[in-house]
C-alpha cells in the first residue's frame, strides 16, 4: 500500500471541526536494544474512537504509557490539549484490563467510582451530598445502580469493567485510554462495555485510544485503526488498514486478512519480532458475532 | 475412692490455673497503677485498627511480621547497649520498613525480602538478649508483651508516635487507599504511588515499634492485622471498615489488659484470644449473611439496563 495512509499527513478527523486532544509528532519509542516504533504521527480528535492493534510486543501498551507520562519517548514529541505531558493527568481516563479484586478490598461499587472523582486528593474523604449525587449519576450512566453497595470483590468481571468506565467518566476526561478492557469478559459484557464507551465518547466528546488484540467487538464503532507491527505502523479507517496487502507489507511477510460473516480474522501474522514457530497466528480470535450493523444487534452468541 | 481423689486434685489444679489466669482481688488499686498501660493500649488499638486496613488492602501481613522482628532486634540492642528500648525498636522497625518498601515493590520480591530479614532480626535480638545481664522479665516482655513496663516518659513517647501516625494517615488516607486498591489507575491519574508507598512503610514502621513494646514482637499481627481482617469480613464500606477495625482493636487491647491485670501471665494471650474470637465471630456473621443471600444487590430487571444501552446507536 502507498505511504499516504500512514497518517504522516494529518488526516482531518472523521468528526470534523472538533479540536485535537492528543498529538504525537515524529514519535519514536524503544529500549536500549530495539525500537518499538518510530516516526509516529497521530492526532486524536475530540470524540474520535481509534483502535490500536498489533502483535504482542509491538508497543501498544507502551504507547499508552507514554501518554500517561510513565515512559519517555526516544525522540519526537507528544502534547495533550496543546501542552506537553506531565506524569499522570486528570483529564486522561484510563481503563485497565479486568483483574479480580481481592477479598480484602474495602471498596463497594460506588466507592470505586468515587475514586475516579476525587481519589487523587489528600485527606480523608468526607461524605457530602454533592459527591453522592455525582457518583450516583455516573453509576446510572453505566448501569451500576443495582449493585452500588456491593463489595467489588464479589462483582463479576463485566460489572467491574462497567464500573471502570464509570470511574473514568467521573474524572471528566478529554481522552480515554483503554488497555484490553474486554479481555476475559463474556460476549454480552464485551458488547455492553464497548457500547458504553462508544456512547459516552459521542455524548461527552472525548477521544478514545483502545488497545485490543481483537478488533471485532468494536469494529463497527471505530473511526480509525492504528496498526503497529515490526517497528512500523499504519493509520486509517478499518477498511484501509485491515487488508491483506497492507498488513503483508507491514509485517514483511504474507498475511491474510479474511472477512467472514462481517468479522475480520488475520491469519499468518508473526507474533511480535520473535516470530511464532508455527507462523500462524489467528490474531483476532474467532469468537465474536458481528455487531457493527447498528442498533439491531441480536442477543446471544451465534457461532459464525 | 481413687476417682474422688483424682477429681479433687483436678479441681485443685483447676483452681490454681484459674487464679494464675484471672485474679480480681484489689482490682481497683491495680487499675490505678496500670492506667499508663491502659492508655497506651487504647492508643495502640486506634493506630493498629486504622493502619491494619491498609496492611490488609495492600496484602502485607507477612511484611508486618518481618518488621516486628527487626523492631525486636532494635529494642533488644537498646536494652543491651542502654540507648533505650523505644529508640531501639523505632530504629529497627523503620530500617526494616524502608528496606522492604524500597526493595520489595512487587509482592513476590517483598515476601522474599521479608523472609530474609526476619530470621536475621530475630537472631540479632536473641544475641542481644543473651548478652544482656539485667532483669529477665524485660527480655521476655519484648517478645510476648509486657503490661507494667510503661512509665510516664515511655507513655509520652508512645502517645507522640501514635499521634504522628494518626496525623500522617489522615493526610494520605484517600490517595493511599486509591494506590492500595487500584495502583494502575491511581498512577494513571497522577497519584504519586511510589512516594505514598514509602510514606506508608514509614508509618507502618512506627506503628510496629509501638506495638512491639506493648504486645511483643511475636504477636504484633493480632493488633495490626486481625481486627482489620475481621472488619473486612463484615463490611466493604471505606468508612465502616476503619471504624469497626478500630473498635475491634481497642476492645482486644483494653479488654485483654483488664483481664490480664491480676494474673501472672503476660497480657498477650488475652489480647490475641479476644482478637481471634472477634475475627471468628465476624466470619460467622459473613457466612450467615451469605447463606441468607444478602449480597447488597438491588433486584433489577436486567433487560431495562441493557436495553437502554443497546438503544444508543452502536455504529455510525
Amino acid at each position: 500500500m502507498t505511504i499516504d495512509i500512514t497518517g504522516t499527513t494529518a488526516d482531518p478527523p472523521a468528526q470534523g471541526g472538533a479540536g485535537v486532544v492528543l498529538r504525537l509528532r515524529n514519535a519514536t519509542l524503544g529500549f536500549a536494544e530495539r525500537t518499538l516504533w518510530s516516526g509516529l504521527d497521530l492526532d486524536v480528535a475530540a470524540g474520535e474512537f481509534i483502535a490500536v492493534l498489533g502483535a504482542n510486543g509491538s508497543g501498544k501498551t507502551s504507547l499508552l504509557k507514554v501518554i500517561l507520562g510513565q515512559q519517555r519517548l526516544l525522540s519526537g514529541e507528544v502534547t495533550f490539549l496543546g501542552e506537553p505531558l506531565a506524569r499522570g493527568n486528570r483529564r486522561i481516563g484510563y481503563i485497565p484490563q479486568q483483574k479480580p479484586a481481592g477479598e480484602g478490598t474495602p471498596l463497594r461499587a460506588r466507592d470505586l467510582v468515587a475514586l475516579g472523582l476525587d481519589g487523587h486528593r489528600w485527606g480523608f474523604p468526607l461524605p457530602s451530598r454533592r459527591r453522592r449525587t455525582d457518583v450516583a449519576a455516573v453509576l446510572d450512566a453505566v448501569g451500576g445502580r443495582p449493585y452500588a453497595k456491593v463489595p467489588i470483590s464479589t462483582l463479576s468481571g463485566g460489572e467491574q469493567q462497567r464500573l471502570r468506565v464509570g470511574q473514568a467518566l467521573a474524572g471528566g476526561p478529554r481522552l480515554l485510554l483503554c488497555d484490553e478492557p474486554l479481555l476475559s469478559l463474556d460476549l454480552a459484557h464485551q458488547r455492553l462495555v464497548s457500547e458504553l464507551i462508544d456512547r459516552h465518547r459521542r455524548e461527552r466528546r472525548f477521544g478514545v485510544l483502545f488497545v485490543t488484540h481483537d478488533v471485532n467487538p468494536i469494529l463497527g464503532m471505530v473511526d480509525r485503526v492504528l496498526y503497529l507491527a515490526g517497528g512500523r505502523f499504519r493509520i486509517g479507517s478499518p477498511d484501509e488498514v485491515l487488508r491483506s496487502d497492507v498488513l503483508s507489507d507491514l509485517y514483511g511477510s504474507p498475511v491474510d486478512v479474511i472477512r467472514t460473516h462481517g468479522r475480520i480474522v488475520v491469519v499468518g501474522a508473526p507474533d511480535g519480532p520473535h516470530s511464532h514457530p508455527d507462523g500462524l497466528d489467528v490474531l483476532h480470535d474467532a469468537q465474536h458475532e458481528p455487531d457493527h450493523g447498528g442498533p439491531d444487534v441480536t442477543e446471544g452468541a451465534t457461532k459464525p | 475412692m481413687i476417682e474422688t481423689l483424682s477429681t479433687a486434685s483436678l479441681r485443685a489444679a483447676d483452681a490454681s490455673l484459674w487464679s494464675q489466669l484471672f485474679q480480681f482481688e484489689n482490682y481497683g488499686e491495680l487499675l490505678v497503677l496500670l492506667q499508663n498501660s491502659l492508655l497506651a493500649g487504647a492508643a495502640l488499638g486506634i493506630v493498629g485498627g486504622l493502619i491494619g486496613v491498609f496492611v490488609v488492602a495492600r496484602d502485607m501481613p507477612f511484611a508486618v511480621h518481618g518488621i516486628s522482628e527487626l523492631s525486636f532486634a532494635g529494642a533488644s540492642a537498646g536494652l543491651l547497649f542502654g540507648f533505650g528500648v523505644v529508640e531501639g525498636s523505632l530504629a529497627g522497625s523503620l530500617i526494616a520498613a524502608l528496606l522492604i518498601g524500597i526493595l520489595g515493590s512487587r509482592a513476590q520480591d517483598r515476601n522474599s525480602i521479608t523472609a530474609v530479614l526476619m530470621p536475621f532480626g530475630l537472631g540479632l535480638g536473641i544475641l542481644s538478649l543473651a548478652l544482656y545481664s539485667g532483669r529477665s522479665a524485660n527480655k521476655f516482655g519484648l517478645l510476648t508483651g509486657q503490661i507494667v513496663a510503661i512509665d510516664d516518659p515511655r507513655l509520652t513517647s508512645l502517645l507522640i508516635i501514635s499521634a504522628v501516625i494518626l496525623v500522617g494517615l489522615a493526610i494520605v488516607w484517600r490517595p493511599l487507599m486509591f494506590a492500595s486498591v487500584d495502583a494502575d489507575v491511581a498512577a494513571a491519574r497522577g497519584v504519586p504511588v511510589r512516594v505514598l508507598s514509602i510514606i506508608f512503610m514509614l508509618l507502618l514502621g512506627l506503628a510496629v515499634a509501638v506495638s512491639v513494646q506493648i504486645v511483643g514482637a511475636l504477636l504484633v499481627l493480632s493488633i495490626l492485622v486481625t481486627p482489620a481482617a475481621a472488619a473486612l469480613r463484615v463490611s466493604a464500606s471505606p468508612v465502616l471498615v476503619p471504624v469497626l477495625s478500630v473498635a475491634f482493636a481497642v476492645v482486644s487491647m483494653v479488654g485483654g489488659m483488664l483481664l490480664a491485670l491480676g494474673g501472672s501471665v503476660p497480657i498477650s494471650p488475652y489480647v490475641t484470644t479476644i482478637s481471634f474470637l472477634i475475627y471468628a465471630a465476624c466470619r460467622v456473621v459473613a457466612a450467615v449473611r451469605k447463606r441468607r443471600g444478602r449480597t447488597g444487590r438491588v433486584r433489577e430487571r436486567p433487560e431495562a439496563v441493557s436495553g437502554r444501552v443497546a438503544a444508543a446507536p452502536a455504529g455510525r
